[in-house]
């Protein structure tokens, strides 16, 4: 295709990207370097019969009027980045410094907020992507033996949790789980115990964060397999079956290997979904145990009435660097293989 | 044909079933429960007392004389006026993917059939875009959108929503357009049309089954998002999704959970007949990708 006709042909669809896509990450980037302006102070006198008093007060004026003149707020350089909420380089070093085990470091370091966003993102990232990559293998296993007629069936149901919207799927589970609901009040039925509360334990909000994460996404990559058995060769399985291999080597020998590019497709996927984890911790009011990078984000933009743009816009850069950290090895394999297809 | 060992239950059959079985029930109990639950008061769904109030509705014969009720549904779709939101989902949903895909399948077309670098580049670009998370975008837009006075109305939120469609809408046709014979458009340029043309007489009358699957997902894309709309939509123009977030925050009131209640089961109908219709469509979807590499 000539480069005119290509032109012509991309520019409505990269006019829209880069408008709404790269345009705003340069965007994001400068808010992050200014913060909100302070409140204008005026210090009045006023002078009574029994000597003067100074009062200070905000100048309302003079801060609206500081506010349309800069909407930025003031330049602040790379020091939100390295702020008590995000970075916090300072606080680590005190806390390494002042800390005697590994622990109590971990716990220092775990209450600063952007650290807490990510160990949460990451753990629930690091748990979920395997669970759902093993489940799925063997449900789609498990559903290739099935009569043909429970097959459609079955899918049509697997897709369910999938396709469902994040924040209706978590508000359901949520309603379910909830001290009053069938599964919550089972759970205090078994236990006994009637001030066991989920929401109450942050061991207990993080594991029902990861069922739900496993609930939702398992269908995907069940479904990926499930195609993917579709495509193995009969043949070699036949063979495998003369050479006396029995049911568990062929699958390990023949099955396993035809599905592994299928793997590394699903693995891609679902870091990229689980990492920007977000509605659940809407749903499930969880945020005063876990919180992920998404949530942060959106906490800093809805404070009413003051937004801090420049707090979320040094996360958003912060959490962007770790989705391109996330995908170089991908990256850096398509880029060799389309290499080794040029030369 | 069945041999006797396809037909034998083993050992690993039994498993294989149960856990089949496990995880058919564990997708499908919550939306029948929260659907018959739907219909009962708040004291029988979230029951205190014993979980099989929600099955049989004593509060509820109590309250209305009747085991089923359609209080909640009143409640949300009358007395919170979800119908308006329903309209807006509707219009910004049906927009997004109009636009996303007119746009979506000349881009893609045109990086199928272009073997240049920079087309490469331009997907590798686009599966970064594809895998950020919405939200870091969206710190983005607000403070411009708050100068230009452009933030709150639809149509700001419907051209966001098909620009954030856009990376994962070109991968999907770009692969698509693939499979489509280079010789059908090649042919029909040697006879003398354009490259629009020969778009427009060739390939658009096949690529049907590629744009409807795609047009799924970004239906799904646009229907389910929360993080765009719920920061840019003005409270008189949210769609459903953040609507019910905003329930929760006011629903405190003993009986105004069930009308969130109502409104989760009326956002999940749409998609229930979704895949009863376009299950096929849906699965092939998520599969190209992974087959194509």
């Amino acid at each position: 295709m000539k480069h005119r006709t290509f032109f012509w042909f991309i520019l409505p669809t990269l006019s829209a990207m880069i408008l709404f896509i790269a345009l705003p990450i340069v965007s994001v980037f400068i808010q992050s370097l200014y913060v909100g302006h302070e409140q204008v102070l005026v210090v009045s006198e006023s002078c009574g019969p029994f000597g003067c008093t100074e009062t200070t007060s905000v100048d309302l004026e003079a801060t609206e009027a500081l506010r349309e003149e800069a909407p930025l707020g003031r330049f602040n350089g790379a020091e939100t980045y390295l702020n008590r909420s995000h970075l916090a380089f300072a606080e680590i070093g005190v806390a390494w410094a002042e800390a005697e085990t590994w622990g109590s470091f971990w716990n220092d370091v775990r209450d600063l907020p952007f650290y807490r966003a990510l160990a949460f993102t990451l753990t629930y990232t690091a748990v979920v992507t395997p669970f759902v990559l093993v489940l799925g293998l063997a449900i789609a296993l498990g559903v290739n033996t099935l009569p043909r007629m429970l097959k459609g069936p079955s899918i049509f149901v697997s897709l369910l949790p999938f396709l469902v919207t994040p924040l209706v799927g978590s508000l359901i589970l949520f309603w379910m789980v909830d001290g009053d609901g069938v599964i919550g009040a089972t759970i205090l039925y078994l236990f006994d115990d009637p001030n066991l509360s989920l929401k109450a334990s942050a061991t207990l909000t993080w594991t029902m964060l990861i069922i739900y994460g496993i609930w939702h996404t398992l269908p995907f990559s069940f479904i990926t397999f499930y195609a993917g058995l579709q495509t193995v060769p009969s043949d070699t399985l036949e063979a495998a079956k003369i050479d006396g291999a029995n049911k568990w080597q062929s699958m390990l020998y023949v099955v396993v290997p035809h599905l592994m590019p299928l793997v590394s497709f699903v693995t891609l996927m679902l870091l990229m979904d689980n990492f920007r984890v977000f509605e659940p911790i809407v749903s499930f009011k969880a945020e005063a145990h876990a919180t992920s990078l998404s949530w942060i984000i959106y906490n800093d933009l809805r404070e009413s009435g003051n937004p801090l743009y420049g707090s979320a816009g040094a996360t958003s850069i912060l959490t962007i660097i770790g989705v391109i950290i996330l995908l170089t090895p991908v990256l850096i394999r398509t880029w060799r293989d389309f290499n080794r297809k040029a030369h | 044909m069945a041999t006797e060992r396809d037909t034998q239950l083993t050992p690993g059959k039994i498993i294989a079933f149960s856990l089949v079985g496990l995880w058919l029930v564990v997708a499908a109990f919550p939306f029948f429960w929260t659907f018959w639950g739907s219909f009962k008061v708040q004291a029988d769904f979230f029951s205190k007392a014993d979980w099989t109030n929600a099955l049989w509705g004593p509060q509820t014969i109590a309250e209305t004389g009747s085991p089923f009720t359609g209080q909640g549904y009143a409640g949300a779709w009358i007395t919170e006026e979800f119908w308006r939101n329903f309209i807006n989902t509707g219009i910004v949903t049906v927009s997004t993917v109009v636009i996303s895909l007119t746009i979506g399948t000349l881009g893609g077309y045109a990086l199928a059939r272009s073997g240049f670098k920079y087309a490469f580049w331009l997907l590798m670009a686009a599966l970064v875009f594809r895998a950020m998370p919405h939200i870091t975008l969206v710190s983005g837009y607000l403070m411009p959108f708050f100068e230009w006075n452009i933030w709150g109305h639809l149509p700001t939120t419907i051209i966001v929503l098909v620009a954030i469609n856009q990376p994962f809408t070109l991968w999907m046709l770009h692969s698509f357009f693939l499979n489509i014979p280079k010789d059908m458009d090649e042919s029909a340029m040697v006879d003398g049309c354009t490259r629009f043309q020969a778009f427009r007489h060739v390939i658009v009358p096949v690529m049907w089954p590629g744009v409807i699957t795609t047009g799924l997902f970004s239906f799904l894309l646009a229907y389910n998002d929360f993080a765009v709309t719920a920061m840019l939509l003005s409270d008189q123009n949210e769609t459903i999704i953040p609507a019910i977030n905003s329930f929760l925050g006011t629903t405190q009131v003993e009986g105004k959970v069930m009308y969130a209640v109502a409104a989760v089961v009326s956002a999940t109908a749409p998609l229930f007949v979704l895949i009863l219709f376009f299950q096929r469509q849906i699965v092939s979807g998520l599969t190209a990708g992974a087959v194509k590499g």
